[in-house]
């Protein structure tokens, strides 16, 4: 039997290639992402321990008190510990260190790189063994500043020069006197780091007289572990804890698996989407053959072969165009994997250099799921080629699919499709987590439902076109009659496309309504004229504010920070603002109580009033992350969102218990309203910081919509693999009906159809099936890109569907250019046709 | 079954070879389908075209019919001639002067008995004759089966819906590629009948290729092909006389 599959592998090229394009690119997709995943991540892995590899033993305060609470005074390293640790017997050396954000503008002004990538630290004494110098000198004092080589490269920097930056807020443009290079992780990654001498680190940090860190070298001979042994012993074990280096580098590739892990997992649901859609094709293709090829199995049956042996045959078929697909898919993937990198490497975001990964799990999985996909696709025209009786050698042409099991498809497909659609209603009138579950589990259902209805819906919908089909005469006639000739192949064909589509638009009215909300929340919660923030997300000094409130024409202004505490035995976190101007700077729906912060008196959301059954007038005692307590009371409870939402307190009040306080934004009024003069002004009061972000309104929901475009970008060009594979779908369901109706289309051309009304009769028809599929694709994605919305809305009351229908109609032309696009070929062929052959070919 | 030849008929040409000539291959390979092969079809006469398998037959109807091209020679359909057209020329040719039966799949499965008869007209985008189309349909009888798909047609009678085909757009000559090939006698008896009397009663030019000494027994006039040459021509044919002839044709494969 293998001979004989494997005989009609050969015979069928031409037909299997589609096949095997719409398995390849499944495969190469989710390879491409492992090779690519097990590449950075192997990559970035060797890089940050080659970042450790200064450290043998790291000593770091404890974060934890005693009851293994955050909450609580944080421990601190002084440089009393930094010389026990270098004293320490094994010590060779020891090694404080003190880091946070700093930002850097380039040679433009504009920001190097993005918040979390922008690192400042300390450049310990005359030669730190950690950054060794390429240029220049070790920075003493305030003003001066080194800087690794790749930013220096980036930003144009050179040594003798100011260097315009900012760590919280305040501008400082220290000069540069030095370049170095380093293995840290974090800048071979695309990151770049700033070194002030210790004392100017600490001070800028806010961390005066403190290490975040103390690196201690062993002495030769002394071991990681004996080291660690002697730390323990010599420091006080109630503030310090001490890793090794091993144990360090081991936490942090477990920390880059695991964001890695994050991104792999993200990527393989889309191509999971796409071999999906890659099965319909390959059953598709696979029934097909099997219905070309009733004569030959039936003459199998005829001589002698068990259904088994004909179900086996076609099976390895499938195994053997599943191989063959998995191999030119893993070389694709590996292709794509590369791809990806230099693509990486030639946008900002540098990628540590490193070999390609292609460990074996690779290997196996690609070729696991091109050949399970593709068999278990096989599977049912498997069993159905068993099914075809031995007479039918005999007997004519195709086995027609009977009605009888159309009735029992289509009573299945409405069972499911109603229970999908009662299950996704229920879940809208659910509060919104509650809902998540049933909801997807009625999303599932419906386009379960709907995959099996499709046939059934072809007839009414393809009929709905046919005046417009009538426009293009017999031509259009013939392809509307066509496309219903077999509903279940047009309906696989179709459903492939709708996947894609479904997805898509689901997404696009739901991050549409989600950003209409935002926006509308923002704007209806903010009365402040500006919102002061640091540009890439960190916290802001408090002197920024201080020097807010003295400008002229301010007239209000107010800090927001955060700040751990503990209430009823659990961590919540206090906002601070300022009492009086916070309420002019916002405008809040009281539900009860007013809104008066001052002194003990506070505002709580409707969310933690609730959780803690406090109303108007209740008293809780709170525990301040330096350990103090207060009585505090609720002066009234707002209805909270996304923006706005917690415990807000006086600043007044929770200062005094706050070491290092921070502001994650400052809301300002003025006299003058938003306009670019005052924007001016209050930029270049800041120092012209291209760190500091003075946004009004319109640049608040300028940058949530930079956001929702971006990720609706990604998410567009993830699924677009969707839609290339079932582009293919429809060229190969095309070609195989102009093989089949080759008869037919010689004997069209003899009584006198042209050329162009061949082709246009392809098109037509291909145009239809893909419509069909966007339309019915569209059409879910509206529906439950509506109910999604009603889930979020329970928790947003802002939120309203917005429906895009200039997007919806750009779909719509997708799916129509994909029918264009995958007729093109087919449509040639049908053309070409010789005719006597065709009306002689039997 | 015979019948003899009409002796008042028009002399006019319906379509015409001259020379016609084609050659597949090169060389060492080449195969002569048709030697200059010159040969008129009267209008309003049923010409037959015979000879064994190989001989060239359905070739030369091919040819004259615009359906393939030659090597060399020249064919005229009315004053029209087919060696400079180009194929979509061509195309347009056959849709509106020429009807066609094919021995098998002559109909769309997706349209029903009067689509199919009407598709040629349907494709040049005009409408039919009304009275026209109702003689036609009348003459093969099967008004009562029009909305019937080919599915639910026996094959007689979808080789009748092909008759009526050809003959509706008036063409000025109809070819017939072995239409009774597939018939049982009783079916093909009835589809030769109808095409003589739309000779007979309709004046149409029909031209047929069959290999049936009694399919040919229906036709004015038989010419006889073999090895890609007019070897023989017998007017008034009999079902014995052509079978006679063709004997000779065996016999003559035999000895050679």
């Amino acid at each position: 039997m293998f001979r004989t599959a494997l005989r009609n592998v050969l015979a069928h090229k031409a037909r299997l290639l589609m096949t095997v394009l719409a398995v390849m690119l499944g495969v190469a997709f989710v390879s491409g992402t492992l090779v690519f995943t097990n590449t950075i991540s192997s990559a970035l892995q060797k890089s940050s321990a080659k970042g450790f590899d200064h450290v043998d033993v790291a000593v770091t305060p404890k974060w934890k008190d005693a009851e293994g609470d955050q909450v609580g005074k944080r421990q601190e390293l002084t440089k009393a510990t930094v010389d026990a640790s270098a004293r320490v017997p094994g010590a060779e050396s020891a090694i404080g260190v003190v880091g946070g954000f700093a930002a850097l503008a380039d040679k433009d002004g504009k920001l190097v790189g993005d918040g979390w990538q922008t690192q400042g630290g300390n450049y310990w004494g005359a030669e730190d063994p950690r950054y060794p110098l390429v240029e220049g000198r070790a920075p003493t004092g305030p003003n001066e500043v080194l800087v690794d080589s790749g930013t220096v490269e980036r930003a144009g920097y050179r040594v003798g020069e100011p260097v315009r930056m900012s760590v919280n807020g305040p501008l400082l443009e220290p000069v540069l006197v030095g370049v170095f290079t380093t293995d840290d992780g974090n800048v071979a990654a695309g990151g770049s780091l700033a070194l002030f001498d210790t004392a100017t680190a600490q001070k800028v940090f806010g961390k005066e007289g403190t290490f975040d860190e103390i690196d201690v070298r062993a002495k030769p001979g002394v071991s990681e572990a004996a080291l660690k042994a002697q730390l323990d012993k010599a420091l006080p074990k109630d503030v310090v804890e001490t890793r090794t280096g091993g144990e360090l580098a081991e936490e942090q590739a477990e920390i880059i698996a695991s964001s890695m892990s994050g991104l792999q997992q993200s990527l393989l649901v889309f191509a999971g989407i796409a071999l999906f859609v890659g099965t319909f094709i390959i059953a598709n293709t696979f029934t097909m053959l099997v219905a070309q090829r009733t004569k030959e199995l039936a003459l199998l049956r005829a001589v002698g072969a068990s259904r088994r042996q004909v179900t086996r045959s076609v099976l390895i078929e499938a195994f053997v165009v599943g191989t063959v697909a998995a191999v030119a898919g893993l070389l694709g993937g590996i292709g794509i994997g590369m791809g990806l990198r230099s693509l990486m490497g030639m946008l900002e975001a540098t990628v540590p250099d490193g070999p390609l990964v292609i460990t074996p799990g690779t290997v196996g999985t690609a070729f696991a799921v091109g050949i399970l996909v593709t068999v278990l696709a096989a599977w049912l025209p498997g069993r159905r080629a068993a099914k075809i009786p031995p007479v039918a050698a005999m007997s004519a042409v195709h086995a027609k699919a009977t009605t009888k099991s159309l009735v029992l498809r289509n009573t299945v497909g409405a069972l499911f499709s109603a229970a999908g659609v009662a299950v996704v209603l229920w879940a809208t009138s659910l509060d919104g987590p509650d809902g998540q579950a049933p909801m997807g589990l009625g999303a599932v259902l419906l386009i379960i439902g709907v995959f099996i209805l499709t046939p059934l819906l072809s007839r009414p919908l393809i009929a709905a076109a046919a005046p417009v089909l009538r426009l293009f005469g017999v031509s259009g006639k013939l392809a509307r009659l066509n496309s219903v000739r077999n509903p279940r192949r047009t309906a696989a064909t179709a459903s492939a496309l709708m996947i894609g589509l479904t997805l898509i638009t689901g997404m696009t009215v739901m991050a549409g309504s989600l950003q209409k909300s935002i926006d509308k929340m923002a704007s209806e919660a903010i009365e402040a004229d500006y919102v002061v923030s640091m540009a890439t997300g960190n916290a802001l000094s408090p002197d920024v504010e201080q020097k807010l409130k003295k400008l002229d024409g301010v007239t209000a202004t107010s800090a927001m920070r955060n700040a751990p505490s503990r209430i009823d035995d659990r961590t919540e976190y206090l906002t601070g603002v300022d009492g009086t101007a916070f309420g002019k700077l916002t405008d809040f729906e009281m539900q009860d109580g007013s809104f008066a912060i001052e002194g003990t008196r506070v505002v709580v959301d409707d969310g933690t009033a609730k959780s803690h059954d406090w109303k108007a007038g209740s008293t809780f005692d709170v525990a301040y992350e330096d350990g103090r307590k207060q009585r505090l009371t609720v002066a009234g409870v707002y209805r909270g969102n996304d923006m706005f939402t917690g415990i807000m307190i006086d600043n007044r009040t929770l200062a005094p218990h706050q070491a290092d306080p921070a502001d994650m934004l400052v809301m300002v009024k003025t006299a003058d309203g938003v306009s670019d003069a005052v924007k001016d002004r209050l930029e270049k009061a800041l120092g012209s910081n291209p760190a500091i972000a003075v946004q009004d309104k319109k640049d608040i929901s300028n940058e949530v919509a930079k956001v929702f475009t971006l990720v609706l970008n990604m998410v567009y060009g993830l699924l677009a693999m969707a839609v290339i594979v079932a582009v293919i779908g429809v060229i190969n369901t095309l070609a195989m009906s102009v093989f089949e109706r080759s008869q037919e289309i010689g004997m069209l051309r003899a009584v006198g159809l042209d050329r162009r009304g061949v082709k246009r009769m392809v098109r037509l028809e291909s145009l239809v099936i893909s419509l069909f599929g966007g339309v019915l694709g569209i059409g879910l994605g509206v529906f439950f890109g509506w109910a999604a919305g009603e889930l979020l809305g329970t928790r947003m009351p802002t939120y309203e569907l917005v429906l895009p229908w200039g997007r919806l109609a750009v779909f719509l032309l997708l799916a129509a250019t994909v029918g264009v696009l995958a007729a093109l070929w087919p449509a040639r062929r049908a053309a070409r046709l010789n005719m006597l052959q065709a009306i002689k070919a039997e | 079954m015979t019948t003899a030849p009409i002796a008042d008929r028009s002399t006019a040409v319906a379509a015409r070879a001259t020379e016609l000539s084609k050659i597949y291959g090169q060389g060492e390979t080449q195969v002569v389908a048709l030697d200059r092969v010159t040969v008129d079809f009267r209008q309003a006469e049923f010409t037959a075209i015979m000879g064994p398998s190989g001989s060239g037959k359905s070739t030369l109807m091919h040819c004259v019919a615009g359906l393939d091209t030659f090597s060399s020679g020249s064919v005229r359909i009315g004053d029209v001639e087919l060696g400079s057209l180009k194929d979509k020329q061509l195309t347009k040719l056959r849709r509106d002067k020429i009807g066609f039966i094919f021995q098998a799949f002559n109909l769309l499965p997706t349209l029903n008995a009067l689509e199919n008869i009407t598709l040629p007209m349907d494709i040049a985008g005009r409408k039919p004759d009304k009275e026209w189309l109702d003689t036609v349909i009348g003459l093969i009888g099967l008004s009562n089966r029009l909305g019937h798909r080919p599915s639910q047609l026996s094959g007689g009678q979808q080789q009748r819906v092909a008759v009526a085909r050809a003959l509706a757009s008036k063409p000025d000559i109809v070819f017939g590629d072995e239409p009774t090939g597939n018939l049982d006698s009783r079916s093909g008896a009835e589809v030769l009948g109808f095409l003589r009397n739309s000779v007979r009663e309709l004046g149409q030019t029909v031209v047929m290729v069959t290999h049936d000494p009694v399919a040919a027994a229906y036709a004015d006039r038989v010419i006889f092909l073999a090895d890609g040459r007019i070897v023989d021509e017998m007017n008034g044919p009999t079902a014995d006389s052509v079978l006679d002839r063709m004997k000779r044709f065996d016999a003559k494969g035999r000895t050679s």
